[in-house]
């Protein structure tokens, strides 16, 4: 049972790591991302601290790792065992909804799921252009910057954008 | 013993073929960075390159575990020759035109969509992990690659034909994923791995029908003695170590 104490030294461990930003998506906490999977305290009387990585290859899963680590150490939280957690495996669908707002603000198409539209007939997603709104935008490629975005392009405004995948 | 009684010895060696096949391929990949046709096929090729890498690493890791000698995954991607490598040979041939490159990324793609499907419910929960994640890339992977040997079989007659040619050529490789050994024979009995012989025409299947789609014809099959998994390479495989693992060779133990 988790009692009203360990809530609150939990929710406090949950608020040192929504400080650490992700290296290449600086508006989007690693919370938000979706890639912490717990903060707990085990009967050891250790804090375990479990991290997903994206994708398998992700260089940033390196970065983010010590990140965390000098988080948790300024926090006073010294001690905490950082664990790699592969299952399940991270899904875009982990992003939480302030997550999706701000990686829109920043210029970047939050993942959506497929919703049914003419534009439908070949199986692509609808993806709004997050400068001007438009729903006129085409795939330019799979793949963009890093592991989890493809590169897309605005039809109405004309403006490049990187589209988070839906994995 | 891992988990359904497959000696360690057998799931180190399914590992380092796994490991290996995603790390050399993945090597062959990143050889079209700066060179890529178009950028955008560049950046494809390079985040296909560097998820199998990633695969690669989880892998290898594991397989330095297994093995308990105290071998990281960079001991193991850098300082092992040809003949310790036990990779497929399909996955070190040279990248040839742009179309002999998706023609190999095509059948091992269809090949590891299969094979990380039946190893998600594997009996080894690390590997189940590790494949269902990979899983969730290969598919992907296979959406690029495959959209591709769409584009240049049913395109010009130029990319028709060197898209035929690349099957071709490659064709007698393929022989080698579905044979089983007494390796893989032991991790399907121990539930680590699924049977190659029940895979098989699934991956017949998908690949068929795309070859059609892409207006290509199906090579007949022969079977050819390849052994890449046994350590036994073409001759392409001790060319590309000696450019990936230079550094270390050079300079052993560098570290960044």
């Amino acid at each position: 049972m988790v009692t009203q104490a360990t809530a609150a030294r939990e929710g406090a461990v949950w608020r040192v790591l929504e400080s650490v930003m992700d290296p290449e998506i600086p508006v989007l906490s690693i919370v938000e991302l979706g890639i912490v999977r717990y903060a707990h305290w085990t009967p050891d009387r250790r804090l375990h601290v479990g991290l997903t990585p994206t994708y398998s290859g992700c260089p940033a899963t390196e970065v983010i790792q010590r990140s965390v680590r000098e988080a948790l150490d300024s926090a006073g939280y010294d001690d905490a065992l950082l664990e790699e957690v592969l299952s399940p495996p991270w899904t875009s669908e982990w992003l939480t909804e302030s997550g999706k707002r701000k990686l829109e603000s920043f210029g970047i198409a939050p993942p959506t799921k497929a919703v049914a539209s003419p534009r439908h007939l070949f199986g692509a997603p609808l993806i709004r252009c997050p400068r001007c709104g438009s729903n006129n935008t085409e795939r330019v490629s799979e793949f963009g910057s890093t592991p989890c975005k493809a590169h897309y392009r605005c039809l109405a405004c004309l403006e490049p954008f990187d589209y988070f995948k839906c994995i | 013993m891992s988990p359904g009684g497959a000696s360690s010895q057998a799931l180190l060696s399914y590992l380092l073929r796994l490991g290996d096949t995603s790390l050399v391929l993945g090597q062959r990949l990143g050889e079209w960075i700066g060179h890529a046709p178009a950028l955008e096929e560049d950046l494809g090729l390079a985040n296909l390159a560097l998820d199998l890498v990633g695969q690669a690493r989880l892998l290898l890791t594991y397989a330095g575990e297994v093995e308990g000698k105290g071998r990281s995954e960079d001991a193991l991607a850098f300082c092992r020759d040809a003949p310790q490598f036990m990779n497929l040979t399909l996955a070190e041939q040279p990248n040839g035109d742009f179309a002999h490159t998706i023609a190999r990324q095509v059948l091992l793609d269809a090949w590891q969509l299969e094979l990380y499907e039946g190893l998600s419910k594997s009996s080894d929960p690390r590997l189940a992990a590790i494949a269902a994640k990979a899983l969730k890339e290969s598919r992907y992977h296979f959406r690029f690659s495959s959209g591709w040997l769409i584009r240049l079989g049913d395109g010009t007659e130029e990319s028709h034909g060197r898209a035929q040619d690349a099957v071709n050529n490659l064709w007698r490789f393929t022989d080698e994923l579905f044979t089983a050994d007494e390796v893989d024979e032991q991790m399907a009995a121990a539930g680590v791995a699924p049977k190659l012989d029940e895979l098989q025409p699934r991956w017949a299947a998908h690949v068929s029908g795309l070859l059609r789609e892409a207006t290509l014809e199906q090579p007949a099959s022969a079977r050819y003695p390849w052994h890449g998994k046994r350590g036994v390479h073409s001759e392409h495989l001790g060319h590309m170590l000696t450019e990936m693992q230079h550094l270390q060779r050079t300079y052993p133990g560098a570290q960044w």
